[in-house]
């Protein structure tokens, strides 16, 4: 029912945009006056310090957080704030990949699935059956946990890092999105399943999808996104085409930014 | 292509025990074994007793109300929190059943007061725990004494004999018999099933169990955590305004402390079952074997001989051998490394 199987015409200029977003949680300004606009087909890597406001700014453009002013658009078309979240994003066909905390520990992965929009009937019982089917089926066909032991009624506690950011980029397939957010989807991953995630990124661009990618590691994002989005304190300090700077030249940079006297020359 | 197949068998191997612990478990089982062992020892105790009918159909009346609020907190337990206010619902919507049947005339009105009453309590508690964010067991102690009091207030310290209601059809149907079986036992069925549907198949169950394994994955999931909170304190309320009215009609009296021995009752009858404290992971089945313990303990311990003192030691033991039994059960790598500890002693 949430992911409405007749995908809506590509025929938008940004996925995503905000206008002079911010959010506070309280006395903390965690993000102001963000303007950012996503590509139809852009990835667009986040990047910043600790605390910068990059896992803000994309609860805010995904429904978690609400902000405290500005304007959001999706599919170049205005959204009412007041009435957004997670439910009508992953309606409007937006996915997100979280390395930690978007798998319930305890629960199977027919569960994990499908938390938040379970196929139910009528009344809002769950359809067990079909849940399993599909989550075996994505677990299978999608991720080649074939053979492995892992089946629809694993409990995610059970499983590896690895397994677990396996699990969150299939439930992103098959959810079909056309824009995928990753916050920070490598951390203690091993070469092998870091390289899996990276080709993940690739098949988002080459399938024609968008995404906002957020990564600590500068190699991976300076090669893979289009554009990077850097966030200082609450606030975009730069956006920079990775044709325009190498990475060398990327680091420099933000190291300067902390260096009192550089933040002006940038 | 062979050698690849050769690794994965191995793995495969090892994986699948597992599997079958955990996905094909028969639901609660160590505790429906505890029961029927505990079955066993009272028939070995004290078999003109146990192998009669009446002392059954003498558990049958007494234990369902107990059960019911057990399989309410089950839920409450399932999204990792606690209810401390229901013994003051059985006050007050015991208060509100009694007085609309005998000074308005009107049992059926007064069912509906008594679970609307609780829904009020239950809505509060939900909405102080959800909105404003106060721990459920701190508030939960604060809106207890505030409901308990205000039932106090309002019957005066008085009871309310309701020897009026004999036979009448609102007795019949919630505390008369059917099949020689009491009434209750039916009732207490019927929300067993009910309960466990809604806690394993139904949205709101699962709802209930995310946001009791971590609230940030269940609010990044898309579940409203605040609109799922208040209906489960505001269902668990409805439960206990239930559980009140059956110990009312069964007993046709109200009296001003009713409910006051149901608090440990009912909660151990939850974790002796074998949910989690932590929330998350929670069984119905296991609550429904927890309760008819707690609720068999008194009872069979008196007829087998043994002074009635022992009662709470005793219910005391079961409860600490029942949880530790869970814990090893759920985390056999705390087991081990106990096992580790205490063989370094020698
Ligand atoms: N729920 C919250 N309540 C209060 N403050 C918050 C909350 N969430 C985030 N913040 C604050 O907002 C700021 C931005 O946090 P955010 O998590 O967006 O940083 P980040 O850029 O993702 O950092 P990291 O790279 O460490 O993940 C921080 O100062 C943080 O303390
Ligand atoms: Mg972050």
């Amino acid at each position: 029912m949430a992911n409405g199987r007749t995908p809506p015409p590509r025929t938008y200029t940004n996925i995503v945009k905000a206008e002079n977003l911010c959010v506070s949680f309280g006395k903390v300004q965690a993000l102001s006056d963000i303007d950012l606009a996503i590509g139809r087909n852009e990835i667009v890597g986040l990047i910043g310090d600790n605390g910068a406001g990059k896992s803000t700014l994309i609860k805010a453009l995904t429904g978690v957080v609400r902000p405290s002013s500005g304007r959001l658009f999706i599919r170049d078309e205005p959204v009412d704030l007041g009435r957004y979240s997670v439910r009508k994003a992953h309606a409007l066909r937006f996915e997100t990949v979280y390395q930690e905390k978007s798998l319930g520990e305890k629960q199977p992965l027919w569960r994990n699935f499908f938390a938040g929009r379970q196929i139910v009937n009528r009344f809002g019982f769950i359809n067990v059956r079909e849940q399993q089917r599909i989550a075996n089926e994505i677990l299978q066909s999608h991720l080649g946990f074939r053979g492995i032991g892992i089946d629809a009624n694993s409990t995610v506690a059970n499983l590896s890092g690895g397994e677990r950011q396996g699990i969150a980029i299939g439930r992103a397939m098959h959810f079909d999105a056309d824009l995928i957010i990753l916050d920070e989807p490598t951390t203690a991953l091993a070469i092998k399943e870091v390289r899996k995630v990276l080709d993940f990124v690739r098949w988002i661009k080459e399938s024609g999808r968008a995404a906002i990618y957020i990564e600590h590691n500068l190699a991976h994002v300076h090669a893979l996104a289009d554009r990077l989005v850097v966030l200082d304190r609450g606030r975009i300090v730069a956006n920079i085409r990775p044709t325009d700077m190498d990475l060398d030249a990327l680091t420099h940079f933000l190291i300067a930014l902390h260096e009192p006297t550089a933040g002006v020359a940038a | 292509m062979s050698g690849a197949r050769a690794k994965e068998a191995p793995a495969a191997a090892a994986r699948s025990p597992a599997l079958l612990l955990t996905g094909r478990r028969l639901e609660g089982l160590p505790i429906i074994v505890v029961f029927f062992v505990l079955i066993g020892i009272f028939t070995a105790c004290a078999p003109r007793v146990f192998l009669r009918w009446p002392i059954y159909d003498s558990f049958l009346v007494t234990i369902p109300p107990l059960l019911i609020l057990s399989l309410g907190l089950t839920l409450v337990v399932a999204a990792g929190e606690i209810d401390l206010s229901f013994p003051a619902v059985i006050q007050f919507s015991g208060f509100l059943f009694a007085f609309c049947s005998l000074q308005l005339g009107q049992p059926w009105l007064g069912l509906a007061a008594a679970l609307a009453g609780g829904a009020l309590v239950g809505l509060v508690n939900g909405v102080l725990v959800a909105v404003v964010g106060v721990p459920s067991i701190i508030i939960t102690i604060g809106t207890s004494f505030f409901w308990s009091g205000v039932a106090t207030v309002l019957c005066g310290g008085l009871s309310y004999a309701l020897t009026d209601l004999q036979a009448t059809p609102i007795a019949n149907i919630f505390a008369g018999t059917l099949f020689g079986i009491p009434a209750e036992a039916f009732w207490a069925l019927g929300a067993a099933v009910v309960g466990w549907f809604i806690l394993n198949r139904h949205r709101f169950g699962e709802h209930l169990l995310f946001i009791g394994d971590s609230q940030t994955v269940a609010q990044v999931l898309g579940i409203n955590v605040v609109r799922e909170r208040i209906k489960l304190f505001t269902l668990m309320g409805v439960v206990a305004g239930f559980a009140s009215f059956l110990l009312t009609i069964q007993n046709l009296n109200y009296f001003a402390t009713q409910g006051q021995g149901m608090l440990l009752s009912a909660l151990a009858g939850v974790f002796i079952g074998g949910s989690s404290v932590f929330g998350g992971s929670a069984t119905m089945v296991g609550s429904v074997f927890g309760a008819l313990i707690i609720g068999m303990l008194d009872a069979g311990i008196v007829a087998t001989g043994v002074a009635g003192f022992w009662v709470e030691v005793i219910v005391g033991l079961v409860f600490i051998v029942a949880v530790v039994l869970h814990i090893g059960i759920e985390n056999p790598a705390r087991l081990k490394q106990l096992r580790r500890r205490l063989a370094f002693r020698e």
